[in-house]
Formats: C-alpha cells, sequence, structure tokens
C-alpha cells in the first residue's frame, strides 16, 4: 500500500506526521515552559529563540508547539464527535426513511441555514468558553454535513438486496447500520474526515482570534496570530509563523485526503 | 484485396491492464489471435459466454477499444484499409460512416433530452453523407421498414416517450440510416421481453436483408443468434472455438463446447402432483405501491405445495417480483390473505414472528447485490446458522462447511470475498445463504437471469437436486420459459397484474391456449432454421412492445 504512494501524497503524510507527534510530545521538546516569559518583547530569532519571542517576551517556537498541541487536540476530538453523531443519525434516518428521516433531515437544515460561525458566536457569548463546550458545540455543528453525506451513502446502500435480506432475516436496525451499511459506506466517510479535520481546525482557530476560543494564557495558533498582530505593524514576522503552521498542517492533510479518496473511489480496484 | 471481402480480421489480439486490489497493475489478454472474414451483405453471428471477448471483437471492427482496452496486434481490415494502422482522423471517417454500431441498451445510449430524429440522422449528415432533409427522409423510410407506429412523427418524440423495443428499433435506424457497408449489433435484443425481442428480431432482420447491409451479430442466445446470421464463430474466453454456417452449428457441432451449448435446457423434470395441504396459499390478494392509484396485483390466486416448484412466468411489469414482495411482507397487502404452513402470515414484515421469516427465505436475480461485498462467504452463510439457531465457533464452521459442500463449492472458499468470486459462485453461495436457515419455501426471483447459460444450467440441476434432498419448495420467478419447462411442476402465467392462466405443468403447456400464453410460448425462441418466419405467421396477439 505504501509502495505505491505518489510523492503528494508522502510529502502530506509526513508533515501530517511531525505535527501530529509534536503535537503528542510537545512537553519534551519545547525548549521553555509554556507560558514562561523568558526575553524581551518581539525579539528577533537567534540561537536562544530560534524563532524570536512574542509580544509579552515568550519563546514563540514553544507557544507554537503547545499552541498546536491545543488546535490539533480540540479539532481531533470534535471531528471523532462530529463523525460519530453525524453518521450515525445519517445512516438511521437513512435505514428508518418516512417521518423519522423527514424530522431529522429538516432539522439538520434547520441548523445549516443558519452559518456555523455566527451560531458559535451567540453560543460562546453565554456559554463558558471551556475546552469541553468548544468541543461539543465544534463537533455537534459540524455533525449537519457529516449527516448529510453519511445518509446520502446510506440511502444507497440501503436499496441493496442485501440489506433487504437482512430485513427479510428480521435483522435489528443496529445490525443493518453497523454490519452491512457502515463497512459499505466506510470509504467515502474516512476521506470526508480528513476535510472536515481541516475546517476544525481553521474554525478552532478563527473562533481564537476572535477571542472566543481558546482563553489565554493557554496557547493555541490562532491566539498566538491575535497576541501578535500587532507586530505585522513594525514588520515582526511572529504573527506569522502560527499562520503558516495553519496552512501547512491544512495542506499537508488534505494531500493524504485526496490520495485515500483516490484510492477508494477509484473503479479499478480500489475498494479491496 | 477483392471487394468479396468487407471485413478481414487476421491474428487479433487485444489486451487490458487490470487493477488487482492490493497488487501492481498488470497487462492482460483478453483476445488471443482471432480470423475471419465477412462477405458484402453477409451476418455473422458471435457467439459466446459472457468474458469470451465477443463484445470487444465486435468493437475492434470499429478500430475502438473500450474501457481502457487496447487492440495489440492483428490486422482489421475494412473495404480493403487496415484500419488499426490509420490515423485518428481516417478512424473517425470510418466511424458512423462505414461502420456502425447497436448497443445493448438503447434506453442508456440515447441522449434523454434530445428528439429521437436528431439523433438518429447525427452521423450521417456529419460524415456528409446527406444532407439533412435528405437523412430525415431516410430515417423515416427505416422507421417505416422497422415497423415502428407513426413513422412520420415517431422521430419527433424524445426517447422516454416510446417504449423499449421501439428505442431498440429506433436505434437500429440509427445505426442504418448513414448507409454503412457493415452494422455491429451487440446484444440487440437481450435486455428486451421475449414478446418484444421477437419483433425487434424480426425487424432487424427484415432491414439487413433489404439494405444488403452486411452484420457482425453478438449475442449469449445461440437460438437467437440462429435466425439472423448466414455463419456463426463460438468464442470462449478470447479464442475461436467453431466457426460453420448456421446450420452446421445448431444440427452438426463439433467441438465439445458448441455440443454443450447446442444441448443447454435439456433438463427433464417430471411433474409432482399436487397434495392436500398446500404449503402456501395466496387467497385474492391484491396490491399497490404507495402513492399510485392502480392495482399492481389483482385478486391472486395461487396455491403451492410442499417439495415442489410453482414457477410464476410474465414479462416485465407484469407483477411477478410485487407477489414475491407481498408474500415475504415487503409490501402490505390491500386485500386477501396468505397462509403459510397453516398459519396464516401477518401482511407486514416488521410483525412476523422469527419462525415465519425463518422458513420463509429469497434468492435474489442479482448476487452482487444480494451479497454484502464486505462480508466473507463464511460471515454470509454464518450469519443465519447464528441468528435463527444460536451457533458459535466450531459447530457454526462445520455447519458452513456442510452447506459449502451441498452447493458444490468445497474447501477455501469461507474465507473468500464476494469479489473474489464468479458469477455461478456468487449465486451458489446466495442458495446456501438461504438454505442456512432450513427454509421451508425458498423464493427465486430471475435467479438464472443474470447468468450464461451453461452456469445457469448448473444452478437449476442444483436447485432441483437440494429440493430433493432437503424437501423445500420453490417459488420460481422467471420470464424464461425454458426454465420453467425445465423445474416447475405447477404454472402461474402473469399479465398485467392478473393471473391469466395456472394450473400445473403439463395443462398449462399444452393446448387449448388463451390468447397471452400462446404469445408468450410462441416468442421463445428455438434453435432452429426458419423459427422466426414459422412464428410471425401464426401469432394471434400482438406483443406489448408495439
Amino acid at each position: 500500500m505504501l509502495k505505491n504512494m505518489p510523492i503528494s501524497a508522502m510529502i502530506g503524510l509526513s508533515f501530517t506526521a511531525l505535527y501530529f507527534l509534536m503535537a503528542l510530545f510537545a512537553p519534551l521538546i519545547a525548549p521553555y515552559g509554556m507560558a514562561e516569559v523568558v526575553g524581551d518583547v518581539w525579539e528577533p530569532s537567534s540561537s536562544e529563540f530560534l524563532l524570536g519571542t512574542d509580544n509579552i517576551g515568550r519563546d514563540l517556537l514553544t507557544r507554537l508547539i503547545y499552541g498546536g498541541r491545543t488546535t490539533i487536540f480540540i479539532a481531533t476530538m470534535a471531528t471523532i464527535l462530529s463523525f460519530v453523531t453525524g453518521a450515525v443519525l445519517g445512516f438511521f434516518a437513512a435505514v428508518s426513511g418516512g417521518w423519522i428521516d423527514q424530522v431529522l433531515s429538516r432539522f439538520v437544515d434547520l441548523i445549516m441555514s443558519i452559518p456555523s460561525l455566527i451560531f458559535a458566536l451567540v453560543v460562546l457569548s453565554v456559554m463558558p468558553t471551556t475546552m469541553f463546550i468548544l468541543i461539543v458545540l465544534m463537533g455537534l455543528l459540524d455533525s449537519t454535513r457529516v449527516y448529510r453525506l453519511a445518509r446520502a451513502v446510506a440511502v444507497d446502500i440501503t436499496v441493496m438486496d442485501y440489506v433487504e435480506a437482512a430485513r427479510l432475516r428480521g435483522e435489528k436496525t443496529a445490525w443493518i447500520i453497523f454490519r452491512e451499511i457502515l463497512p459499505n459506506a466506510l470509504s467515502p466517510l474516512v476521506a470526508e474526515m480528513g476535510l472536515r479535520f481541516i475546517f476544525m481546525v481553521l474554525f478552532i482557530s478563527t473562533l481564537s482570534f476572535l477571542g472566543l476560543g481558546v482563553q489565554p494564557p493557554q496557547a493555541d495558533w490562532g491566539g498566538i496570530v491575535k497576541e501578535n498582530k500587532e507586530g505585522i505593524n513594525y514588520g515582526i514576522q511572529a504573527a506569522l509563523y502560527p499562520a503558516y503552521a495553519i496552512a501547512t498542517l491544512c495542506i499537508s492533510i488534505n494531500l493524504v485526503a485526496d490520495w485515500i479518496l483516490n484510492r477508494t473511489t477509484s473503479l479499478k480496484g480500489g475498494r479491496g | 484485396m477483392t471487394q468479396d471481402t468487407l471485413l478481414r480480421v487476421r491474428g487479433l489480439k487485444i489486451g487490458a491492464t487490470i487493477y488487482p486490489p492490493g497488487e501492481r497493475p498488470r497487462d492482460i489478454e483478453i483476445v488471443h489471435g482471432v480470423d475471419f472474414d465477412l462477405a458484402p451483405g453477409k451476418v455473422l453471428g458471435l457467439i459466446g459466454e459472457s468474458g469470451a471477448g465477443k463484445s470487444t471483437i465486435g468493437l475492434a471492427a470499429m478500430a475502438y477499444g473500450r474501457g481502457g482496452v487496447e487492440l495489440t496486434g492483428g490486422e482489421v481490415h475494412v473495404n480493403g484499409r487496415d484500419i488499426l494502422q490509420s490515423g485518428l482522423r481516417d478512424v473517425r471517417r470510418l466511424r458512423g460512416a462505414e461502420v456502425t454500431y447497436v448497443s445493448q441498451s438503447a434506453a442508456a445510449s440515447f441522449n434523454p433530452a434530445k428528439k429521437i430524429m436528431e439523433q438518429v440522422i447525427e452521423a450521417a449528415v456529419f460524415q456528409n453523407k446527406f444532407s439533412k432533409k435528405d437523412a430525415e427522409a431516410r430515417a423515416i423510410e427505416l422507421f417505416r421498414k422497422l415497423g415502428l407506429p407513426d413513422p412520420e412523427t415517431i422521430g419527433n418524440r424524445y426517447p422516454h416517450q416510446v417504449s423499449g423495443g421501439q428505442l431498440q428499433r429506433c436505434m437500429t435506424a440509427l445505426a442504418l440510416c448513414p448507409e454503412p457497408d457493415l452494422v455491429v449489433f451487440d446484444e440487440p435484443t437481450t435486455a428486451l421481453d421475449v414478446t418484444t425481442q421477437i419483433d425487434v428480431l424480426a425487424a432487424i432482420k427484415e432491414a439487413i436483408r433489404d439494405t444488403g447491409v452486411a452484420a457482425l451479430y453478438i449475442t449469449h442466445d445461440l437460438a437467437v443468434v440462429a435466425q439472423v446470421s448466414d455463419h456463426i464463430m463460438v468464442l470462449r474466453m478470447g479464442e475461436m472455438v467453431e466457426y460453420g454456417t448456421v446450420d452446421q452449428i445448431i444440427n452438426d457441432p463439433q467441438e465439445e463446447y458448441t455440443q454443450a451449448l447446442v444441448s443447454v435446457r435439456s433438463i427433464n423434470h417430471e411433474e409432482k402432483l399436487p397434495t392436500d395441504n398446500p404449503l402456501l396459499r395466496v387467497e385474492g390478494v391484491t396490491a399497490r405501491y404507495k402513492g399510485t392509484n392502480f392495482d399492481v396485483l389483482k385478486n391472486i390466486n395461487v396455491e403451492l405445495h410442499p417439495g415442489q416448484t410453482l414457477a410464476v412466468v410474465g414479462e416485465s411489469g407484469s407483477g411477478k417480483s410485487t407477489l414475491a414482495r407481498v408474500i415475504t411482507g415487503l409490501l402490505p397487502p390491500s386485500a386477501g390473505t396468505i397462509t403459510f404452513d397453516g398459519r396464516t402470515l401477518t401482511p407486514d414484515l416488521p410483525t412476523r414472528p422469527l419462525d415465519d421469516l425463518r422458513e420463509l427465505q429469497m434468492i435474489y436475480q442479482m448476487a452482487d447485490t444480494a451479497m454484502n461485498p464486505r462480508q466473507t462467504v463464511g460471515t454470509l452463510i454464518g450469519r443465519p446458522l447464528e441468528f435463527y439457531f444460536g451457533l458459535k465457533g466450531k459447530e457454526k464452521q462445520t455447519r458452513i462447511q456442510e452447506l459449502l459442500d451441498e452447493i458444490e463449492l468445497g474447501e477455501g472458499f469461507q474465507d473468500r470475498y464476494p469479489a473474489e468470486l464468479s458469477g455461478g459462485q456468487k449465486q451458489r453461495v446466495c442458495i446456501a445463504r438461504a438454505l442456512a436457515a432450513k427454509p421451508k419455501l425458498i423464493i427465486c426471483d430471475e435467479v438464472t437471469s443474470a447468468l450464461d447459460p451453461l452456469v445457469a444450467d448448473g444452478i437449476l440441476k442444483l436447485l432441483l437436486k437440494l429440493q430433493k434432498i432437503e424437501d423445500v419448495s420453490f417459488l420460481f420467478i422467471t420470464h424464461d420459459l425454458a426454465t420453467v419447462k425445465a423445474i416447475a411442476d405447477s404454472i402461474a402465467v402473469m399479465y398485467q397484474g392478473e393471473v391469466v392462466r395456472y394450473g400445473p405443468k403439463s395443462q398449462v403447456l399444452s393446448p387449448p391456449f388463451d390468447d397471452y400464453t400462446d404469445l408468450l410460448l410462441s416468442s421463445v425462441p428455438e434453435m432452429k432454421l426458419g423459427w422466426l418466419e414459422e412464428v410471425l405467421e401464426s401469432r394471434k396477439m400482438e406483443s406489448a412492445g408495439n
């Protein structure tokens, strides 16, 4: 499987792995403490501070590593939540059909008709901004998209004879969803997962940039941009590094997702 | 080259690249050097099972390889030019002018957004054979020759506004419009009902004769090809098995494989007499689909006796599959009752007790879609064992292997996925899955229609054998009367939602016939010369396709 991997996917996969490993082992890699003030404001890069320091003199590299940890953790958890809820509800709607499908689908349409950023801002302005609330909010908002995809895929599968055969056998809905439909719907869902993860990274970064996401002194990429954005006026790069990090992570995951999508949707025997 | 050979094929080799899952792509050869000649105005029948390479060879006459198929070697001469050596520009001049093509599914080949006339004359006008006006006049002439209703105006309709048989004839007109020298017919009647097939066949035959065009006629049905061809070439796995005149192939086949093809459907089944206690009794069943305002089934009354086979025969749309859905509980009837083994079945599926579900199993037409592609054969057959009888572990394994032996597959199949099985093997696994539930009744919905004749024969023999061993009853839904003759004890003929003829096999299949049964019986192609003409002479009723 790895032998025939295109170069683009290889690059994507190595960058993705790099970011995840950095997030996992942040305390071991980071040269300083996360909120430790170690130098002057916006010091240029030196052997001491590889990327310089930030707006109150913390080491920027350390902030970036810890920030990646927060961002990736929140995005991962929210993606998992959105997939579990979205896929289960989507499959359930497709298998049940009738009014259950109608009620669920119209409710999802209703949620989707409100721009998710605005929805999130409204909710976060009344709820406490903890990591748990952020994950649940982002996960549930995004599960509407997953629901749409899962339902569409499952509707195609539920009309197959093998699902009818399972129904005639007298199988329960849970068996039909998890044993008959899920294995056949997995590849498009996995490919979609990569893309949704990216949107999660962008979403949490946006929220933090607006000050409603991860709260200081916790670091996260969107937050670092916000803290250092004044520096750009003085030609200081500090705000750009987290932006680079967001961009490279997004592109590399996109490359991997593309590759998976190619492999699984090709008619040339990819569905192994 | 002299003018008495229109198409000359020498050492034709065709290859393709396959992509096995988890392996490197590799090249395979699917046609291994085929030679034949075709004289102007003659018809050559190419016959073989799926995968024999017959369609691929047919398309090679247009220098075309479909779906990544490549013409790797040999020569194909059309009117003296080797078209495999010609450039794309020359090939473009050839296609749609000298050689044209009629595909299996006209419904999928016509553009639904354009009127029929526009599409019929497209090639002729594009190739500058005729002006638009002349081409239209010729198309109307062809419509008339092909026996289409309202030849002057049918061209103004859209493809969905004519029936399947009519559309197939429009496609023949499309192919004949540019006055080609050669037409490739790729299974033109396979997707049609028997009674429609016969009309299309007659129309094609007449059109070929009148226009003096040569044709390659590709089909898997020897009886059909015998009606239209002058010569027949039997193909198997990309190689020629036998070549001869129709008369010789049908009456004096030399090769063993050809003999098997000719003698297919020679199963003899002794009819069993009805008993006092029918296993299944369908009384006054009427049903309609939600949101429609007509009954698909009208007052159906049939009985099925233990250990016997009831064949339900009819064309598409006659309601035979709907009857199966009503019996299984997928579609609750609006009136009538169904008694099974002395108990009255509840009308809809969720309210039926598990034993009713277990004793009534179903086998589908398409084994491909009837098996979850992500489950192994072991899981597929094992699930009913575990679900109905609570078998686990070793006990389950042994039972699965017993069932596999029963369907003549043997060892080493438990861990395979459906994709790793051939069409016949897949259908056998579906049979094993139904048997695993120890049913009293198995509903077989067109189980052999998607299979090649020899494979279908094997499946029918297996079903008859299993019926003897397990004493199970079959409700056999089919449109194929040859199958019915082979396995049924009693027959119900369905037409537009009604049972028009019902009784023991010998009675249903002997005269006097009602008009519809006569039409149906006479439409089944027979493997003899001149059958088509005889039938058309003696028919009492117009077929539904007109």
